[in-house]
């Protein structure tokens, strides 16, 4: 069954309302839609930050994650998704990325809203660098990302493919 | 063997150029080799690629690990960890 599938890389905000809706429209078989939407934050840890300046890989990045909404049409049983993901500078209060996940229960769009949100924060080949008293700095990745999407691998499957 | 050589984040800045095209020794075979020849052009890349494990790479715009083999790739990248989301 092919079931609508959106991925979006913009430097336009969106949204996510929409969206959300967009997956439900004039269908009566979907039961749960998953919103997830990551927004810029104005401090990093106590710091306050001025922007965020998202840089990504074009044709790359739309490939990965057509790539990991394939696998997570496989593994639960989806009825839609839509992912968004912004690139450019974005101020604090503003959305960065959408994950929007359809299934006729919620568990399968629970799981896979938060499966598709971990491999985009270590797979999906953006970079974030911040704004704050005047200077620039790239934010370094995090062990907990990478534990978070490696959670989903089952053992002995290579991570890295 | 002419490779287009792209970069990303602060390898980019580093080397000071958004990519490339790069005439690659015949002898350097892996996506690891390549990052290691790299570092030999000059202090700009010696600097980007001075902790090659952090470097993260690509082939034809898909993931692959330091071993793989260039074989018959077009466009290799070279980027940090990914922090998108």
């Amino acid at each position: 069954m092919t079931i609508p599938v959106t991925v979006r890389i913009q430097r336009e905000p969106f949204d996510a309302a929409a969206e959300a809706k967009m997956l439900t429209r004039g269908r009566t078989d979907v039961g749960a839609v998953v919103t997830f939407t990551g927004i810029c934050r104005g401090s990093e840890g106590s710091e306050p930050i001025a922007a965020l300046t998202l840089e990504h890989y074009p044709g790359m990045a739309e490939a990965e994650i057509e790539r990991h909404v394939a696998e997570a049409t496989s593994r639960w049983p989806l009825l839609g998704v839509t992912v968004i993901h912004r690139y450019g500078r974005i101020a604090p209060g503003e959305d960065i990325v959408l994950a929007v996940t359809a299934s006729s229960h919620r568990e399968a769009a629970f799981a896979a809203a938060e499966f598709l949100m971990d491999f985009l924060k270590t797979r999906a080949p953006f970079w974030k660098q911040v704004e704050a008293a005047g200077a620039k700095s790239w934010v370094e990745a995090k062990a907990a990302d990478d534990t978070a999407a490696e959670r989903w691998n089952a053992p002995g499957r290579d991570a890295a493919e | 063997m002419k490779l287009k050589i792209r970069y990303f984040a602060w390898v980019r800045e580093r080397v000071g150029v958004p990519e490339e095209d790069v005439e690659v020794p015949a002898s350097v075979r892996t996506v690891g080799e390549l990052a290691a020849w790299l570092a030999t052009r000059g202090e700009e890349y010696a600097h980007a690629f001075e902790n090659p494990k952090v470097i993260r790479a690509a082939i034809d715009r898909t993931h692959v690990r330091p071993d793989a083999a260039l074989g018959s790739a077009s466009e290799i990248a070279f980027f940090p960890p990914m922090t998108g989301g």
